[in-house]
């Protein structure tokens, strides 16, 4: 399977045109049994691993479209399809002729979604005959009702394999599809769910624009309890379908423009743009409700840690797995120096100080905690480091839980009553007012962002990346890699203990729970998502991550799925791993680098190579020469 | 030659012993290289070559014996502290930073300079020296072909403004054909005044353009006399130059 695996990733990459010839599609019965066989076996699995999680019961009561179809069930019947999809697609290689695609796609996606439909038959008549709850919390007679479409176990039985068929035959169809249409389809689906999936949202973004009518359209998409209204669902699905053939192709100009500006006017250009997004980010919150505010402060708070992770990971490359160390030194300084409830071990002429004036302390404590963690941490490399930062992230927690310290840090019982910032005297950011939050969390990333920009293009930042590269050569050219590598845990330590001292304004409270192990891994897989040593990079990381899914203690948009946010982040992070490992956001550099095989490979086939050494076309040329004849 | 210069070594040990943990590597060495000299360095695998030279550097310290730059004691001065002094090595392999952009490479070169007036007057010196180098500033240098990365870690080097370049088998790996050029660009290199301390296999090709050489044999210098001299030393020919 490995070598077809390999074939669409290699081609979709670099090749967007299809071939000049065509062959004649090959008979129906002409498969490649063995792949049908192995897509198909696969889908069985990935579909009774999903039942057995629990997701299609737990998600059942939330309507996508009322009153026909749940998430529950759609959270199994997308893979039939996409894998119907899949087996069919073959590595597309410029000026090689392929065949014309024919029934016999389409037969290998019915019989891949027939297997995946039988997987799912043979758990529901185990589920009806064995109980496995012992092992399977989640063997349960909900989950065979569920699979049995509230009927008796024999109609379970009997249907998926038709469903299967009909879903896997689906996704052959759509391979036979021109690529509009397919991505009308693709986009008219996509806006029907994105819609149900964010209804919390768009109902929260209704009532900041009702004098807009917003309140009207709404009431006609959605339904009282909750999924779209069917004619809503047909709206939506036109409108995307209609956006899919016209809209993006607009958008896709208008990119393409952009990128052909230089030098004064792409300065200009850019400038705009930021002070476009600068000001949507000012003005839109005022028109935003409590829920998606609360969310956009999430993101912030990340957002804030995973530009300085970045900055020791993505820049210095330091694999620091103990990063959370110093969000919580910033939640424990502010907390306690702002509460009105401090530990019982401090001396009572100590005064209760304003969130301002603690910052100073936070920031001077996380780089100091820098200097301490990174100086012992520094000289080892690789994966002793990440060892160690990982001890070291424990160790703080557990100070701050122990009895010895427990007079000054509240022990289990934590930090509360922190009162929220005053900010000169004309709002208070507290919890309560999510809003006051995102303006302040947008104030330390705006300075967050710009320091890390500056600081990517300063001596600091070249070093870094030297050290990162081969920090033995660093060291030759005379770089002081002691001083640069505490830098980066510095300059990370401080823009993390920021994210801790508002979230401790926040909450109103700091908990040794609020800093365990696992925020320290949701950060780094936020900055490896978004792709590591960009800012933009970064900021999508949280958004997608954090915003869509939900941080570690911070409900997503996705609440129903905050059960499953692990197992998600840890599929996304496969897959990013295996087809982008250059992240959402890829630095352009990078991605050349590590597609540089593929598209050697492709370049190759093509006979490019030797044909023009002279190819100016930046992204395909760099990667070439590399093996030009000298 | 240059002994009864009057003038200082610019680079110099003394008695120099080098251990790696309790392995004894160098074993009381002394030498001494002039400004503007062209010496080379021979020894069989694992004689202690590549050890010289990062003592020299700093990146190895000593455990007894000194090191001098300019007749100044640098044996507990750190790198930065010698490549500011005109100390600069080519590590064996090249080297470069592989996902930085050849410009990116060149700049790391000068990282301890601040005078960019004078850097991008190296800069032009660099790509006047390597044309190829400039087509590529913005190509990651790990893309590069082995000549082109020869040319930018000796480009790399040249960029601190050394006085004397260390360098660590910079024909390995290269086709014979590159070869030829890499000793012309050493030889041209040098001619511009800096000194040059070039560890080599290919002793032959090495003896022909150096002044002097030594050779290195378990850690101990054998032989320390001029080119000429070792090219036709018997004992030499026979155990280094093989048939020739
Ligand atoms: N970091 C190290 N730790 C322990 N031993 C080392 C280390 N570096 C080198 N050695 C040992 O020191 C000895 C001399 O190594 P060195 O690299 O100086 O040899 P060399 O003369 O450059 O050899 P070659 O021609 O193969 O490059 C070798 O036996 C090597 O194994
Ligand atoms: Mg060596």
């Amino acid at each position: 399977m490995s070598t077809e695996d390999r074939g669409p990733s290699m081609s979709t990459a670099f090749i967007e045109e299809p071939s000049d010839e065509e062959l004649p599609a090959r008979r129906m019965l002409d498969q490649d049994w063995r792949k049908v066989f192995n897509y198909g076996l696969l889908l069985a699995l990935v579909l009774v691993f999903v039942a057995l999680t629990n997701m299609p019961v737990n998600l059942d009561h939330r309507m996508l479209i009322e009153p026909i179809f749940s998430m529950g069930y759609l959270s199994l019947f997308w893979l039939p399809a996409v894998f119907g999809l899949v087996v069919c697609r073959e590595p597309v290689l410029a000026g090689m002729p392929s065949h014309a695609k024919g029934s016999r796609e389409v037969l290998a996606g019915s019989l891949v979604g027939l297997i995946g439909g039988a997987g799912l038959s043979v758990l529901t008549f185990l589920l009806d005959n064995f109980n496995l709850r012992d092992p399977l919390v989640n063997w349960s007679p909900q989950l065979l009702e569920l699979l049995s479409f509230q009927r008796d176990t024999a109609f379970g039985i009997a249907i998926w394999l038709p469903v299967g068929l009909v879903l896997g035959t689906f996704g052959g169809l759509a391979h036979l599809l021109s690529a509009t249409v397919r991505r009308m389809l693709s986009w008219a689906f996509a806006s029907v769910i994105a819609f149900a999936i964010f209804e919390t949202v768009i109902l929260d973004l209704s009532e900041g624009f009702a004098w807009l009518g917003a309140e009207w359209l709404v009431e006609e998409l959605y339904f009282i309890r909750g999924g779209l209204t069917m004619h809503g669902a047909a709206v939506l699905a036109v409108v995307g379908g209609l956006f899919a053939a016209f809209g993006r192709d607009r958008a896709h100009r208008a990119k393409e423009r952009f990128d052909a500006l230089e030098g004064t006017s792409r300065t200009r250009a850019n400038a705009i743009g930021l002070l476009v997004v600068a000001a949507a980010l000012v003005i839109l919150p005022l028109f935003l409700g409590g829920i998606t505010n609360e969310l956009l402060a999430n993101v912030g708070l990340f957002v804030l840690l995973a530009l300085g992770l970045n900055i020791v990971v993505g820049l210095a490359g330091i694999l620091d797995l103990g990063y959370v160390a110093f969000f919580a030194i910033g939640g424990y300084t502010a907390g306690i120096l702002t509460t009105t409830n401090r530990g019982e071990s401090w001396p009572d002429w100590m005064p209760q100080f304003y969130w301002g004036t603690a910052l100073v302390a936070v920031v001077i404590l996380a780089a100091l905690a820098g200097l301490f963690i990174g100086a012992p941490v520094i000289r080892m490399r690789g994966d002793y480091l990440a060892i160690v930062t990982l001890g070291f992230g424990e160790i703080i927690r557990l100070l701050f839980l122990s009895d010895w310290l427990g007079g000054y840090t509240g022990a289990a019982q934590g930090v509360t009553n922190i009162p929220g910032v005053q900010v000169f005297g004309l709002a208070t950011v507290k919890g309560t007012d999510p809003r006051a939050v995102f303006y302040l969390v947008l104030f330390f990333c705006a300075i967050a962002i710009y320091v890390s920009w500056r600081l990517e293009r300063s001596r600091l930042g070249r070093a870094w990346m030297a050290i990162r590269e081969d920090e033995s050569v660093a060291e030759a050219m005379g770089i002081n890699t002691v001083n640069a590598k505490l830098m980066a845990f510095v300059v990370g330590a401080v823009l993390a203990s920021f994210s801790g001292a508002i979230l401790a304004a926040k909450v109103g409270s700091v908990f040794p729970n609020s800093f365990i192990i696992l925020v320290s891994i949701v950060i780094l897989v936020v900055v490896i998502v978004g792709g590591m040593g960009n800012i933009a990079g970064v900021i999508v990381g949280s958004v997608v991550l954090i915003g869509i899914l939900g941080g570690p203690r911070q409900p997503g948009l996705l609440q129903e799925f905050s059960e499953y946010k692990l197992l998600i982040y840890g599929v996304l992070l496969i897959w990013m791993m295996l087809k982008r490992p250059e992240g959402l956001v890829p630095n352009v550099r990078r991605t050349r680098e590590l597609h540089q095989d593929e598209y050697l490979q492709d370049a190759w086939l093509r006979g490019e190579i030797d044909a023009d050494s002279e190819h100016t076309d930046d992204s395909h040329s760099n990667g070439n020469t590399g093996v030009l004849p000298a | 030659m240059s002994d009864t210069d009057g003038a200082p070594p610019l680079l110099e040990m003394r008695g120099v012993n080098t251990h790696y943990g309790a392995v004894h590597i160098l074993k009381d060495v002394e030498f001494s290289i002039y400004p503007g000299e062209l010496v080379c360095l021979l020894g069989g695998n694992a004689s202690g070559k590549s050890t010289t030279l990062k003592t020299l550097l700093g990146m190895v310290a000593p455990t007894t014996g000194d090191v001098l730059l300019n007749g100044e004691i640098v044996t507990d001065e750190s790198i930065s502290y010698r490549v500011e002094r005109g100390v600069t090595m080519v590590p064996e392999n090249r080297r470069l930073f592989k996902r930085l952009s050849v410009k990116d490479n060149l700049e790391l070169g000068a990282f301890l300079r601040s005078d960019r007036s004078a850097i991008d007057a190296d800069l032009e010196r660099i790509f006047e020296m390597f044309p190829r180098v400039k087509e590529r500033l913005s190509q990651k240098a790990g893309t590069l072909s082995g000549g082109e990365q020869q040319m930018v870690a000796m480009g790399r080097a040249l960029m601190s403004d050394p006085k004397v370049l260390l360098m660590d088998e910079p024909s390995m790996g290269l086709a014979p054909a590159l070869v030829q050029t890499n000793f012309e660009l050493i030889k041209q290199i040098h001619s511009q005044g800096v000194a040059i301390f070039v560890v080599e296999q290919n002793a032959n090709m090495a003896l022909s353009i150096a002044d002097r050489g030594w050779v290195l044999q378990t850690g101990r210098v054998v032989l320390d006399d001029t080119a000429e001299a070792l090219l036709a030393n018997p004992h030499l020919r026979a155990s280094y130059l093989g048939e020739t």
